[in-house]
């Protein structure tokens, strides 16, 4: 299987790809030590300012820092325009997909996506059917994970529309990265991410209630200082100049949700909340739930305030409904996807079935409902007993999983212990949806398999980042 | 401002202000182990040391035997005690972390520093390496102190911080002198008796206030005039009327920023003009104990009101 790599190209035959020259040449000049120098200073930058992640079930490692690499991944100007297209496409059908399936479920009835997929998904909210979230947009903030194999090879690998995060590093990484190598921009049209911030304050703003004033009151929710991602909701909160609220700082009285402040009560219109579904109003969903805010739901449904994203999207985002997505983005556009998804079996079909039970070797299978890389079995890299353990798995509830290919995902150059290495990279670009319509950010997050030959970019499981510069031309 | 961020911050000035007093405690328990003790049982200054951090009753609970290394580690860094210095300042940073967006950059790097400073550094074995580390808590606080005076707005975030940091310093003060107030006037002996001239200086080193009595008084360490210095003295910051002077003054912005006077200004201020209206003689003649007390009853009350206007 040969490697697509994002300086080299496919094989590393074909000489340095245009866009990575002036790089190649800067890193072919830059003394050996200057890399791992600007890796310390960055490393030490982070530590201070708290840009920390917390891992789930690693007990005295509350407070870990996501390795940065220092060198940039690049997306030249065409690509990036057909990406961006691809991405405006894809999350505009995602929207329709969403209004569709709480409304009319024209596209069940005429049997695009199977029911029982939708209907019986853990993440639909029947107490979403009839409902139209404020200026019908279901999903402000998306994080598409995109793959890429060849030159024109990238794929869809996930839909990432309840909570997505990682935007807090596409930023940071690129202030760290105009603070350690000032020169290198000259030498680069990379296009600003700082907007980012105004295009989602402007998105969450204008998707308000008809009946907020016009200078609606956005605050971002978040779970709190524990939750892993609590940097990232408190920087954001810090960008677009709101309140970051907990469960407790809101109330909902007569229908209206309320922040406690020093000087009294204040209305409430758009929530921003990176709380999900299950954990946002202990009245109608998990009882168990501290995080949330009883009656929120009811104020909701009412039409008084906004939830960025809307309830119940987490039905669009869902690995079984992945695998229908080409044929939601045409039946809702009537256009062919630009974008692909990557091959998938659903293991839901017999036949399908078959054939991924007689190659689980070379594989990749999926939990339908899995998500940070947990629940997967990775074919090539698993051992003989682990195949057995997932074959039983998958005979006992096939519905559960989907498999795909296993992917040569492309490599970047990456600064590793003794030089630069090939690396395996994803990219995740953010697109927000207003009332205005739906637009992409010029950049986003790109993740590094870290370790030689591993596939596996979370930041959960070893995972770093780079920053990615989108070329203006 | 979110009553969540106000009490985060008023929490965070109390608890830098508590690992400031406890270094400075420990600091002076230090000095006077050092010097050799005709009388008294041994470890006098090291009891002295967690009964004037108002621990000598937890000390007991958590079954410690009293001794100069028990009692380093539980002021200094037992995670069980939620007042030792390192509680302290890991709840700050906590806080901190959970009111980023209240913070300049500075003071965040500086509650972040300390706490990353923190976990770095072992328990110091040798008396050296303790009062090292002492040093370096207050270092620490100071720049946290530092960072906020010179880098935050002149708003309501930095006035609860102020806020909490006054208030938790004038219940040091008053604790310091309830625990000692048998020794400014034990019983059988008029004031200016024969005492235990080690045991006042170290009350006045606890509070880094030997120099500022001389400068004040121009005399020999007198009862009447430690108390008179803690408890009346305006030029002393640490004083119970300067942390009660400085209460009203941040109330008073508060009250100014936000348009409105509530029950926590009407409380402070009345309190303020019973202060000033008092004497040290007066308080002497009616007990130093019972006036203590009702101070510190006060207190808590206040902290009460200041809770139910701006932080619930």
């Amino acid at each position: 299987m040969s490697v697509f790599d994002e300086m080299g190209g496919l094989g590393g035959g074909g000489g340095v790809r245009a866009c990575y020259q002036p790089l190649a040449r800067w890193l072919a000049e830059a003394p050996a030590e200057l890399l791992e120098a600007r890796s310390r200073q960055a490393e030490l930058y982070f530590r201070r300012m708290g840009i920390t992640f917390s891992v789930y079930g690693a007990a005295d490692s509350n407070e870990r820092l996501i390795p940065f690499d220092v060198v940039p991944r690049i997306v030249s100007a065409p690509e990036w325009l057909a990406l961006e297209a691809g991405l405006v496409q894809r999350v505009a059908a995602i929207n329709l997909f969403l209004k569709d399936i709480y409304g009319r479920q024209e596209c069940i009835r005429a049997g695009i996506v199977p029911a029982d997929i939708v209907l019986t998904n853990p993440h639909f909210r029947p107490e979403m059917v009839g409902r139209r979230p404020p200026q019908d947009v279901w999903v402000h903030i998306a994080g598409v994970d995109l793959v890429r194999t060849a030159e024109d090879g990238f794929y869809v690998l996930e839909d990432n529309v309840r909570t997505p995060s990682g935007m807090s590093y596409m930023l940071e990484n690129r202030e760290m990265m105009m603070r350690l190598f000032p020169d290198l921009f000259s030498e680069y049209p990379v296009r600003p991410v700082e907007t980012y911030t105004d295009m989602l304050l402007s998105a969450l703003q204008s998707s308000a209630p008809s009946s907020a004033t016009r200078d609606p009151c956005v605050v971002v929710l978040t779970p709190g200082p524990y939750n892993s991602a609590y940097y990232e909701h408190s920087f954001l909160a810090d960008k677009l100049g709101v309140e970051l609220v907990e469960g407790g700082d809101l109330y909902v009285n007569d229908g209206q949700v309320f922040m406690r402040t020093t000087e009294g009560p204040k209305k409430v219109d758009v929530i921003y909340r990176r709380v999900d579904d299950d954990f946002l109003d202990p009245l109608t969903f998990n009882p168990e739930s501290a995080l949330g805010v009883p009656g929120l739901m009811t104020a909701y449904q009412a039409g008084n305030v906004t939830l960025a994203n809307a309830v119940g999207t987490g039905v669009a985002d869902d690995k079984a409904v992945y695998t229908y997505m080409p044929e939601i983005i045409r039946f809702f556009t009537g256009e062919e996807p630009l974008l692909h998804n990557v091959p998938t079996w659903r293991c839901r079909e017999p036949d399908a079935l078959k054939e991924v039970l007689s190659r689980l070797d070379e594989l990749v299978v999926k939990e339908v409902g899995g998500s940070g890389g947990y629940g997967m079995l990775i074919g090539p890299a698993a051992t003989k007993a682990e195949i057995e353990t997932f074959r039983k798995k998958l005979a006992a509830d096939p519905a559960a999983f989907i498999a795909q290919p296993t992917l040569a995902l492309s490599t970047a150059p990456t600064l590793c212990h003794g030089g630069l290495a090939g690396r395996h990279v994803d990219l995740r670009p953010f697109v927000l949806t207003g009332a205005k319509g739906v637009e992409v950010a010029p950049g986003g997050l790109t993740r590094v398999a870290l370790n030689e030959g591993s596939l596996v970019v979370n930041s959960s499981q070893g995972g770093g980042t780079k920053d990615t510069w989108v070329l203006d031309a | 401002m979110l009553a969540r961020t106000a009490g985060s911050l008023f929490w965070i000035g109390r608890y830098v202000e508590r690992a400031d007093f406890l270094a400075r405690i420990l600091e002076a328990a230090l000095r006077l182990s050092s010097i050799p003790s005709r009388d008294g049982p041994p470890d006098t200054a090291w009891r002295s040391a967690v009964n004037s951090a108002g621990m000598g009753g937890a000390f007991e609970a958590a079954g410690r035997t009293l001794n100069e290394q028990n009692v380093r580690e539980y002021l200094a860094f037992s995670a069980d005690n939620p007042s030792s210095i390192r509680s302290c300042i890991t709840t700050a940073r906590t806080n901190a972390r959970s009111v980023r967006t209240a913070l300049t950059v500075q003071l965040w790097e500086a509650l972040n520093d300390a706490w990353n400073a923190l976990g770095e550094q072992g328990e110091p074995q040798t008396r050296t390496g303790f009062a090292e580390f002492l040093g370096w808590v207050k270092s620490a606080t100071l720049t946290v102190e530092g960072a906020a005076s010179r880098t935050m707005l002149r708003n309501d975030a930095y006035w609860f911080l102020r806020l909490g940091a006054a208030l938790e310093r004038a219940d040091n003060t008053a604790r310091l002198l309830d625990v000692k107030y048998h020794l400014l006037l034990p019983e059988g002996e008029g004031v200016g008796g024969q005492l235990d001239y080690f045991q006042w200086t170290t009350l006045l080193r606890e509070v880094s206030a030997l120099t500022a009595y001389r400068w004040v008084y121009r005399d020999s360490v007198k009862a009447v005039n430690v108390a008179d210095l803690l408890v009346m003295n305006r030029q002393m910051p640490r004083s119970l009327i300067s942390c009660q002077a400085s209460i009203v003054q941040y109330l008073e912005c508060l009250a100014t920023d936000y348009g409105r006077r509530g029950p926590a200004q009407r409380f402070a201020s009345a309190r303020m003009g019973k202060l000033e209206g008092g004497s040290i003689e007066a308080i002497f003649q009616s007990g130093l104990h019972e006036f203590i007390e009702d101070f510190l009853d006060e207190n808590s009350r206040l902290a009460d009101t200041i809770s139910e206007q701006y932080l619930a």
